[in-house]
């Protein structure tokens, strides 16, 4: 199923800076990876780390000051940073779409939730209205909206959260896109209705076949949801492999406190492991790996080389990388160890 | 029949009751009301952690909020030290409240951004007119210490901090009052897990230095689990299940329990196992179900469900539950 050859989408030194009167703020700074067809990439890091900009940086969503200054984002074979506005405008929503965290928010308040999903459909098919409308009813009904006929008359206000998500999600699948980028889906929700939409997301990802991108913070949702993980630290990936052996064998210092620190149901500890220190500050990094500050091993095995240079993301094992000098040498090449 | 709360406990939360009135008609007279929190007791020993957990609009907050007299409740007790904090006068309440803190979860809007923090800690102290402005002084550093932040740190200003330390601020505050009870509304809920995983390691290191005793609200069932002795499910403005940690998560009886611990997303690519989705959106507590108020949700609902409020009982040693399922009929 994997085909590592022909991926959907490849990110390639993604870099997108917001132009701030304090300075400039390296919010994605050279990302790289790819998403395969029909897979769930698991996009995790803390708050401001660049995960949410990634997300529209594919989308070509990004605002001023924002700017995305490198990188290629190639989909099919085509970069999409290339393309003009309504070249992307084809794109966006048939091809590609994406749902946010606020549901509520993203939903246009003077409009029926029909005529939102009909909207979808009026820009990007030659559809009649009636059609369109009987498409836009067949959907509610497909995301689990109870009534289906009567609610797409209804307005964003008169639905609940979970009810609103559904709608974006339905929005998002009209046009069965190859790509659905969710951004934080679920972290507005109560977790019973976090567990009814993660389970939407599962059934609609085996009905349509289209690949997910999901940004979260929550290990949890990465372990039930994604087939591969990526980890993001201060606008740069840290490690990427496998849902199963990020969570069997974590090498990234940052990685390894990230699932130390999540408390568990049904494995109580007396303390939960922390990761000292704060973020860097993206408009003043510092030399080296971003992490080094926090970084326990690096005390443990005394590494002076994080502080001075930027350890690359570096292949470890099959389709397992990981940006860390206690797995490389300064020639790039695997340090004793790695495996 | 309702024996939740024991004289021996610090806290005792009798038949709490607040409803919200929803006006309406050309005269703006009451149609309605919101039930907020409906007939909800439970006691909490000294020196121990009771965790309030349920979904948003459960109720949680405002039973935490009503308890200090934030909120005016409706109806109810709550005896702190066996005084009745809701029936108390204005002017012995402010002696009861040195007692008894709340922590936000908000940390930067509860902190005023014009104040450096030692003020807004001192604040407590001024208002209770304890010590001279040094001696102030001077416990504002000692509770500093207590939470992890540096001396200097108190003439800073709430934007100079990230948010796991204005939340350390915020317990800082609390704490230098000296309670015996905090109130922790949500207070790891805006923090990134990292973080969250160290105000929990300070909050545990604190209770075990201080004795304090805690109520813990929270949605996270992971969180309440780590942190809390006793846990306390809400929905829809009642508590319907009561047990010691270990009991309420090895073995919980609730319908609603079992749905919301099943719902907790593990992180562990490889478990396997069989999740209870709820159906539909929880109801409005405007316009409760009748009955159990569960019970269109409610994967084992019987016909009596939705006849009949079930009652708390004892279904197992220190195992509260109000559900038809353990009560005979």
């Amino acid at each position: 199923m994997h085909n590592d050859l022909n991926p959907l989408l490849e990110v390639q030194g993604l870099k997108t800076y917001f132009y701030t009167d304090d300075g400039v703020v390296k919010a994605v700074d050279g990302v790289d990876f790819h998403v395969n067809a029909r897979e769930v990439l698991g996009l995790v890091g803390e708050s401001g780390c660049g995960k949410s900009v990634t997300a529209l940086s594919i989308m070509r969503l990004v605002d001023s000051p924002g700017k995305t200054v490198a990188g290629k984002i190639l989909y099919e074979g085509r970069d999409l940073l290339s393309l003009d506005k309504s070249e992307m405008i084809t794109i966006r929503g048939n091809r590609i779409s994406m749902i946010f965290q606020q549901p509520q928010t993203s939903l246009n308040p003077v409009f029926t939730v029909g005529d939102q999903i009909v909207e979808v459909f009026q820009i990007h098919s030659q559809l009649s209205k009636k059609e369109t409308w009987e498409k836009a009813v067949d959907l509610l009904q497909l995301v689990g909206i109870p009534d289906p006929e009567r609610k797409a008359h209804a307005y964003p206000h008169e639905m609940s959260g979970g009810q609103a998500q559904r709608v974006m999600i339905a929005m998002a699948l009209a046009l069965k896109p190859q790509l659905l980028i969710a951004d934080e889906p679920t972290t507005a929700l109560d977790v019973t209705i976090q567990a009814q939409i993660l389970n939407l997301l599962r059934d609609l990802r085996n009905h349509i076949e289209s690949s997910i991108i999901l940004i979260t913070h929550d290990l949890g949702v990465i372990a039930e949801m994604a087939d591969r993980v990526a980890i993001m630290y201060a606008g740069r990936i840290v490690e990427q492999t496998d849902v199963r052996t990020l969570f069997a064998q974590p090498l990234h210092p940052y990685t390894l406190g990230l699932i130390a620190s999540v408390p568990v149901l049904g494995n109580v500890k007396e303390e939960l492991a922390t990761i000292p220190g704060n973020v860097p500050n993206l408009i003043d990094l510092p030399p080296g790996c971003r992490f080094a500050s926090r970084c326990k091993a690096r005390e443990k095995y005394g590494l002076s080389i994080c502080t001075a240079c930027e350890p690359d993301l570096l292949s470890v094992a099959e389709g397992h990388t990981v940006r860390c000098w206690l797995y490389q040498d300064g020639e790039g090449h695997k340090a004793p160890l790695s495996k | 029949m309702r024996e939740q709360t024991n004289d021996k406990d610090l806290i005792q939360v009798e038949h709490l009751v607040k409803y919200y009135p929803v006006y309406g008609g050309v005269f703006r007279h009451v149609v309605a009301w919101v039930k907020a929190v409906d007939d909800v007791s439970f006691g909490i020993k000294e020196g121990e952690t009771l965790g309030l957990v349920g979904e948003s609009g459960c109720g949680k907050s405002t039973v935490g909020h009503t308890m200090l007299r934030l909120l005016a409740p409706t109806g109810g007790q709550v005896k702190f030290d066996g005084v009745d904090i809701l029936a108390a006068p204005e002017r012995t309440l402010k002696n009861i409240r040195r007692n008894l803190q709340i922590v936000f979860q908000d940390p930067f809007a509860s902190l005023d951004p014009r104040l450096p923090i030692g003020e807004s800690i001192a604040e407590g102290l001024k208002i209770h007119k304890i010590g001279t402005p040094q001696e102030r002084f001077e416990r504002v550093l000692e509770v500093l210490s207590k939470v992890g932040l540096e001396d200097y740190h108190a003439m800073r200003y709430p934007h100079e901090f990230s948010g796991g330390q204005r939340q350390r601020i915020g317990i800082a505050r609390a704490l230098v009052l000296q309670p015996q009870f905090i109130v922790l509304d949500e207070p790891v809920s805006a923090l990134d897990v990292a973080i969250q995983a160290e105000v929990l390691n300070i909050l545990k290191y604190l209770q075990r230095d201080l004795g304090l005793t805690y109520l813990f609200i929270a949605h996270n069932l992971a969180v309440v689990e780590h942190i809390s002795d006793r846990v306390a499910v809400m929905y829809l403005g009642k508590i319907v299940e009561l047990a010691g940690r270990d009991e309420l998560f090895r073995n919980p009886l609730h319908p609603y329990t079992r749905a919301l611990m099943s719902a907790i997303p593990i992180p562990d690519p490889t478990l396997k196992r069989e999740q209870i989705i709820l159906k539909g959106d929880v109801p409005s507590p405007l316009n409760p179900p009748p009955g159990c108020r569960f019970h269109p949700r409610c994967p084992q609902a019987m016909p009596i469900c939705s006849q009949q409020e079930p009652e708390m009982q004892e279904a197992a040693p220190e195992q509260w539950v109000c559900c038809w399922l353990y009560q005979e009929r």
